[in-house]
């Protein structure tokens, strides 16, 4: 990509958890039987009109506050007109030109170089439904369940110049609206879907390529997928000189392609008009003051407390907030047990690891705060030893047991009693008499070998400190 | 059989006390006189004799002591009622029984009104004659090779030819009021926002109002009471408190200070009509003899202007075209009503479905309203009708603080013979130049006769107040009527 600058730009659909629908009282399920949550508002059976749920609102709000958009006075909401099938209206509510909020940004690493993200706006717009095919019957179905479903639409500006952006900028999302506790944020499930829109120019032209949207991506890593192939496919194309079309293209999942899906003289008017049946909604700054007293600690806010308050390096800091989960578990060890920076290694050192390699999120990790510390008391306690500690955290991870249990079960425990471990010493010591010679003529560095003889026959149990000093003794009383 | 649909519904509830009579005893009735008239008249898109009669029964049944009890109400054909035809009387819609009762529905059934069925209307409200409708075309009571107006020329024409005591219509550039001018009946286009329009199958979204069609003031005053109000399903609805109408019926209007439009006088716009000097039709004649009565009553007339008045049709076509292209595009044959079933694509299913379910009229506006919201044109016609909306409404409010209520005629002509503008719709479409901007500005309006012409065909007055004073049109046409008495006059059927 030598040649060539990248610039991309995210629409990213978020949606949220409030009890009900955007515009009805049916509940905001997800799956469920076939057209089971549904009433004459969602189905757009005629007569029928739109009441803004007032959850909908706030949630909202939440989202623009926290990614720093400013959130309008006034907003009003538009109809987009389209037919499909699964558009009950065949148009959809949505906001065109004066949306929820305007501005906002996200921080991201590049790099290992921190960067801002710049949002355009973030508008408010009801979901479609889902068209289920039968191929065979030649028919198709359609499921209104997830009609009328409250969305959030996140437009990002063209400032991310390369696919690995792309992906941090949707986990630095994710992270942020899992603080807020509105929505599931699962791209796999569908709760977050992801446009890319992309475009290449060689590195002298100052002016924009031709624009490339993509949709279907199902993943994060998906969306970083098709953003690389893309940026290839385009790169190839202008190398040899031909012409990008301006068009939709969807990612191919199964065959890790872009296809081409419409182009742009083939783009929908969507003859956007102010909708005459919801007023124009005025947001007073009370309200958004009392949303913004509600706002829980952001991940940003939470690094810079945890570096101060906690001593934590910047890298420990920023991984513990990537996860509200992790940060959440970290400050529950803290209140039981006042070692940050020991809790943090564990925690991003071992306990990380073993998530990672398992492929498991940490919202389903097996272990709770109480229970790591309980682990680390057998260690303070000499209970057991740093290394049988790894282990019994493996356990624990891969069971849910207790710490004590898992000690008892597998007979872990550390044998700290002086006359076991001296008698271990001495037999170490008479089983290698060569050894034990070296020593006395000056070799010290044979104690090591024999401390680690008497750590091996005691099955790591012997206290190591313990073992250290038998051996000294052992030694001392063949000293002529 | 005495025929108790002759009564008004203040008549007939006196009536109902007296002979304690049953909702049965009024549904036979209602039917016998269905049986004599609704031939000639045709102004039900949806009437059952048979679910008339169960409905009845179980009115009597219940026993229900609301404000409406067992007075006949027919309900236009635009607004749901559960379980029952609902077609807007459009092919697109044939079947088609919503699952849900419009809220000024549900009220009149709390009230205990007997609902007699669906009155026929223009194909989804578009047109002043009820030529449109996919029915046949209604007949006016005074004049049976006339039309009666529209789009709620059933609901006029029924309450006209005594088939129904009351009836709710739906007003979205004059279509309660033009049809009850031509049929000699009272009718109200109350505030925008006064009367929610939940269940009412929307033209024009920001223009649309339900409102009572009646014999006189004082029913219309009485239904308005039922059906107006806060409904939490409809976001345009006003949370405003509603006085007690019938309280308006005074008859005395002294000091009340009436505007009469200098744009309304011959010459400035096409048609009539108030010119002291030469008055140009029989319509004027009337009007000019109102104004006189009511001058001796005691009312103050004032000289006001309403300089935008004159581009209020062009404006009503936009915004009403553009809204209804919207609203309409949900008949689309996949959920209800109508579709054409032949095999082909999505595609061709909408085309079959939408062609063959919409009449010409229906097509005309969708395609009106898609051309002006489209990208290159949205700009010079929607939102510069919008902004031309905004001056209108500011005229009324320029004009009400010279005066309480303006008066026009509802209609710059009598009922037209059926046909004659068809063929010719933009002569159609200005038949409503004195009743438009009242839905453009959103205030209420109220028609009343005021006479006949030669022919014997209806006059009607129209009164307009400032927003949210339906009492000062109620009070200034009570007092009228009072005076004038031309409720008694019914048609030879």
């Amino acid at each position: 990509m030598s040649h060539y600058l990248t610039t991309i730009g995210l629409e990213i659909h978020l949606r949220l958890l409030t009890k009900t629908k955007a515009f009805c009282g049916c509940s905001n399920c997800f799956g469920g039987e076939p057209n089971t949550f549904v009433c004459p508002v969602c189905l757009g059976f005629p007569g029928s009109l739109p009441v803004l749920n007032s959850q909908y609102l706030r949630y909202a709000i939440k989202v623009a506050l926290a990614l720093s958009s400013n959130v309008s006075g006034m907003m009003k909401f538009d109809r987009k007109n389209y037919f499909y099938p699964d558009l009950p209206k065949n148009y959809q509510i949505s906001q065109y030109d004066m949306p929820l909020s305007l501005g906002g940004y996200v921080d991201i690493i590049s790099d290992n170089k921190p960067k801002r993200i710049a949002i355009t706006r973030v508008h408010m717009e009801e979901d479609a439904g889902k068209l289920v095919h039968n191929k065979r019957a030649l028919s198709s179905y359609v499921d209104f369940n997830r009609t009328g479903t409250p969305l959030l639409e996140i437009v990002s500006e063209p400032d991310i110049s390369s696919p690995e952006e792309a992906y941090r900028y949707l986990i630095a999302i994710k992270s942020i609206i899992e603080y807020l506790d509105v929505s599931d944020c699962n791209m796999e499930e569908g709760s977050l879907r992801c446009d890319a829109n992309i475009s290449i120019r060689p590195k002298s032209q100052k002016e924009l390529g031709v624009k490339v949207e993509l949709k279907n991506m199902n993943s994060f890593k998906g969306v970083r997928d098709a953003l690389i192939y893309e940026e290839k496919r385009q790169a190839k194309a202008l190398s040899a000189d031909e012409p990008i079309a301006q068009q939709t293209r969807l990612w191919n999942e199964e065959k890790q392609v872009s296809e081409p899906m419409r182009t742009k003289e083939e783009a929908h008017d969507y003859r956007y008009f102010p909708d005459p049946d919801l007023p124009t909604v005025s947001i007073d700054a009370t309200l958004i003051e009392e949303i913004s007293s509600e706002l829980p600690e952001m991940p940003e806010q939470k690094k810079e407390r945890f570096i101060r308050d906690c001593g934590l390096s910047k890298y420990d800091a920023s991984v513990l907030v990537s996860d509200k989960v992790m940060a959440c578990f970290f400050e529950c060890c803290i209140k039981l047990y006042p070692k940050p920076k020991m809790i943090v290694n564990w925690l991003t050192g071992d306990i990380l690891k073993y998530l990672n390699a398992n492929n498991i999120e940490f919202n389903s990790v097996k272990t709770t705060p109480q229970r790591l510390i309980s682990m680390f008391e057998l260690m303070d306690n000499k209970t057991i030893s740093g290394k049988m500690a790894k282990e019994v955290l493996h356990e624990m991870l891969a069971t849910g047991d207790s710490a004590d249990d898992i000690v008892k079960k597998k007979g872990l425990l550390q044998i700290s009693d002086k006359s076991v471990i001296e008698k271990l010493a001495d037999d170490i010591i008479n089983e290698n008499p060569k050894v034990a010679d070296d020593y006395l003529s000056g070799k010290t560095n044979a104690l090591g070998f024999l401390v680690g003889q008497l750590m091996k026959k005691s099955k790591g149990r012997a206290d190591p400190q313990l073992a250290n000093s038998a051996i000294k003794k052992g030694l001392g009383k063949k000293r002529p | 059989m005495e025929e108790f649909v002759k009564y008004t519904a203040s008549q007939l509830k006196k009536k109902i006390a007296q002979d304690n009579l049953a909702a049965s005893d009024i549904a036979s009735s209602v039917a016998d006189r269905y049986d004599k008239v609704e031939d000639k008249v045709k102004g039900f898109a949806h009437f059952d004799k048979t679910l008339l009669s169960e409905r009845a029964k179980e009115l009597d049944k219940k026993g229900c002591a609301g404000n409406l009890s067992k007075i006949p109400v027919v309900i236009k054909d635009n607004i749901c009622v559960k379980d029952e035809l609902t077609t807007c009387s459009s092919k697109i819609l044939a079947g088609f029984k919503p699952p849900y009762d419009a809220t000024v529905v549900t009220k009149l059934k709390q009230a205990g009104a007997l609902l007699l069925g669906k009155s026929n209307m223009d194909e989804f409200a578009f047109g002043s004659s009820c030529e449109t409708s996919c029915y046949a075309p209604t007949n006016n009571p005074y004049d049976l090779e006339k039309i009666p107006g529209g789009s709620s020329g059933g609901s006029a024409a029924l309450v006209a030819a005594d088939e129904t005591v009351l009836a709710l219509g739906s007003d979205t550039g004059g279509s309660i009021r033009q049809p009850a001018s031509l049929c000699g009946v009272v009718g109200i286009k109350p505030t925008y926002g006064r009367v929610s329009r939940y269940g009412l199958i929307a033209f024009g979204s920001s223009l649309d109002q339900i409102g009572p069609v009646a014999k006189d003031v004082t029913d219309c005053a009485g239904l308005l009471n039922i059906i107006s109000g806060y409904d939490p399903m409809d976001s345009t609805s006003a949370d405003m408190p509603v006085p007690d109408y019938t309280g308006s019926l005074i008859a005395n209007i002294k000091g009340l200070r009436i505007g009469i439009p200098k744009e309304y006088n011959p010459g400035s716009i096409t048609g009539p009509i108030i010119d002291e000097a030469a008055p140009v039709n029989e319509t004027g004649i009337k009007i000019r003899e109102a104004v006189d009565m009511l001058k001796d009553l005691g009312a103050q007339f004032v000289d006001i202007s309403l300089p935008h008045t004159k581009y209020a049709v062009s404006v009503y076509y936009i915004v009403g075209c553009s809204e209804a292209s919207s609203n309409l595009a949900r008949f689309d044959g996949v959920e209800y009503g109508y579709r054409q079933k032949q095999p082909g694509s999505l595609l061709d299913m909408y085309k079959k479905t939408r062609g063959e379910g919409f009449g010409a009229e229906a097509k005309r506006r969708i395609i009106l309203g898609t051309y002006t919201l489209s990208s290159g044109y949205y700009d010079a016609y929607y939102l510069k009708a919008q902004k031309v909306r905004n001056l209108i409404k500011q005229d009324f409010e320029d004009a009400f603080s010279r005066c309480d209520i303006i008066l026009t005629p509802t209609s710059p002509e009598t009922a037209w013979p059926k046909g004659l503008k068809t063929k010719d719709p933009l002569s159609m479409y200005l038949s409503d130049i004195f009743t438009i901007p009242a839905n453009l500005a959103g205030i209420p309006a109220l028609s009343l006769p005021c006479g006949y012409d030669s022919n014997g065909l209806p006059i009607g007055l129209q009164f307009m107040a400032k927003h949210f004073d339906e009492e000062a049109l109620i009070r200034a046409a009570y007092t009228y009527e009072q005076n004038a008495g031309w409720q008694k006059v019914r048609p030879k059927l």
